[in-house]
């Protein structure tokens, strides 16, 4: 059987594949599921320093191969997820978990990251500098070469884990907003979180979404990822996670290909709640049919 | 949950846009009234969340008005398979009933309470069935809860069959010991505000996942957020907030 282990800026993954965040909730729910072990870890709800409940609903909207969402960061809260997630997800995961990390100021981003920082359970930081449904906060950092190197540095600052900036495809360049993230000292980079979108209903001639616009995620923007994550490992030396639309064990490979050392699923985990699961079972089959020994000689592999 | 694969063993239609569908396959995960299973369609991405109207560990029925694409796509199948999770939502809650349960349904918020009521048959309760909807031609229903031996007052609002009005119409001089109703939001506040005792309400709202990953389809109650799929869809009177 081939090897599928990873390094993810400094920490072994047994496998590559790692349910994005906002798709898994703090994990024990999966667990009813699955083993949620066999995981090469996985990313939790984006976690901000007040709890917040989001944007009215509907927050949902069907679309070609993919959904719209404006959940817009529901979450209890820092201190709640310490207290009371980050407990129960300890029953039943025993590997290190990445804690997914919003805010609306540097010194909220600051202030949840630190906390979490502390955490044992938490191997990495994923810094949300991209959520499309919040406004005054979120993707306004990440659509900003600036802002997003002050995040970065703020947040490197004040914490000892690897820092992963999650990162927007609603850019004009996505090259220069990553090299302000490495050179602000970020340890990896995850991308893309969701294309800006929006559908309207012909009955009522409305949007669909109360927020009216929402994040575009699904099998759809597949190709758009594989193409920011070529262009973004072709850019800087450190790892890159491939994040929308991957749904195949051969969706996998093909995103590693293209520069990802690990790759997130995001939607296809809402269809099929064993996505994951499957995949990574799957993997050894297809890395035999395409002669793949181990996962990790692939990453750039059509560089 | 469950996710499973089903046969459909048939799909007719029962009134203007309204269809039953029965499913065989492992059904054992549903257990209580008041639940939905969650449908996969080809070419649709997400799943297609429906109530069950009634259920054995080996089949499970819906029933399902023709709204949008998904529904649309269902009515026309006659036959095949269909990947489907069941056992979603918390369902009604037996235990609260008191004796004299009043079952209040709204148009295709009717076919939940139909194993309901025979849950509460079982435990020897007597229920009372109000059914509501706008004219005669979209009934659905009546029979099938007079045949499980049940006092079923229909109300129309143009008055073509039974009472005319709406569901609250039809309250005056009932004895009732708790409510169970499911229906469009309109009428569940009517409900809320017209009758006396506590109860519980099925709310529906438009979902992602189906079963409390995605958080999309969440709303605030007076006991904290919660999700209509996993938390709900069925909420105890005393924690609703009316938002909309």
């Amino acid at each position: 059987m081939g090897e599928m282990k990873v390094n993810l800026c400094g920490i072994e993954l047994d496998n590559p594949v790692i349910p994005a965040s906002g798709t898994f909730g703090y994990g024990y729910e999966f667990a009813e599921f699955y083993d949620i072990n066999l995981l090469g870890t996985f990313s939790f709800k984006g976690t901000t320093k007040e709890a917040r409940f989001g944007n009215p609903t509907p927050r949902i909207a069907e679309c070609e191969r993919g959904l719209i969402n404006a959940v817009g960061l529901q979450n209890p809260g820092v201190h709640k997820v310490i207290e009371e997630e980050l407990p129960k997800l300890r029953k039943c995961f025993n590997k290190k978990v990445m804690a997914n990390v919003s805010g609306f100021s540097i010194d909220e981003y600051v202030y949840t990251s630190s906390l979490l920082d502390k955490c044992e359970e938490v191997g990495w930081l994923e810094i949300n500098v991209s959520c499309p449904n919040v406004h005054g906060g979120g993707m306004s950092f990440g659509t900003d070469t600036k802002n997003v190197y002050e995040v970065t540095k703020s947040v490197k600052k004040a914490t000892t884990k690897p820092v992963i900036l999650k990162l927007s495809p609603n850019v004009t360049d996505i090259v220069s907003i990553a090299k302000a993230c490495e050179e602000g000292g970020a340890d990896g980079i995850s991308l893309i979180n969701t294309l800006l979108g929006m559908r309207i209903d012909l009955k009522t001639k409305k949007p669909i979404i109360a927020n009216k616009m929402g994040g575009f995620s699904g099998p759809a923007i597949f190709p758009v990822a594989v193409r920011m994550v070529y262009q973004v490992s072709n850019a800087v030396k450190i790892p890159v996670i491939g994040i929308g639309g991957i749904e195949s064990a051969e969706n996998v490979i093909e995103m590693m290909l293209a520069g990802a050392t690990a790759v997130e699923v995001g939607a296809a985990n809402l269809i099929n709640p064993y996505a994951c699961k499957e995949i990574i079972e799957d993997l050894p089959r297809v890395m035999e049919k395409y002669k793949i020994n181990s996962l990790k000689d692939i990453i750039k592999g059509a560089h | 949950m469950k996710q499973g694969y089903f046969t459909i063993a048939s799909n007719d239609k029962i009134a203007e846009n309204v269809y039953k569908m029965q499913l065989l396959g492992d059904a054992s995960s549903i257990v209580n009234a008041g639940e939905f299973i969650n449908i996969k369609l080809d070419g649709l991405y997400l799943r297609r969340p429906i109530s069950v109207y009634d259920a054995t560990p080996k089949s499970v029925t819906i029933i399902y008005k023709v709204v949008g694409k998904g529904t649309e796509v269902m009515s026309s199948m006659k036959d095949g398979v269909l990947d489907v999770l069941t056992g979603l939502g918390n369902g009604y809650d037996l235990s609260l009933s008191g004796d004299k349960p009043l079952l209040i349904g709204g148009g295709v918020g009717v076919p939940p309470l139909y194993l309901l009521c025979k849950k509460l048959i079982s435990e020897n309760k007597k229920p009372t069935v109000i059914l509501g909807f706008n004219t005669s031609s979209e009934i659905i229903l009546e029979k099938d809860f007079l045949d499980l031996g049940v006092d079923v007052i229909v109300t129309t609002v143009d008055g073509s069959y039974g009472v005319k009005g709406f569901v609250t119409n039809a309250l005056d001089g009932l004895d009732y010991t708790y409510v169970y109703t499911c229906g469009p939001l309109p009428m569940l506040k009517a409900v809320y505000n017209a009758t006396k005792t506590s109860g519980e309400y099925s709310f529906e709202e438009r979902m992602g996942c189906g079963f409390g990953a995605c958080m999309g389809c969440s709303c605030k109650t007076l006991y904290g957020n919660k999700r209509i799929c996993k938390d709900g869809p069925v909420l105890k009177k005393e924690e609703i907030i009316w938002e909309k």
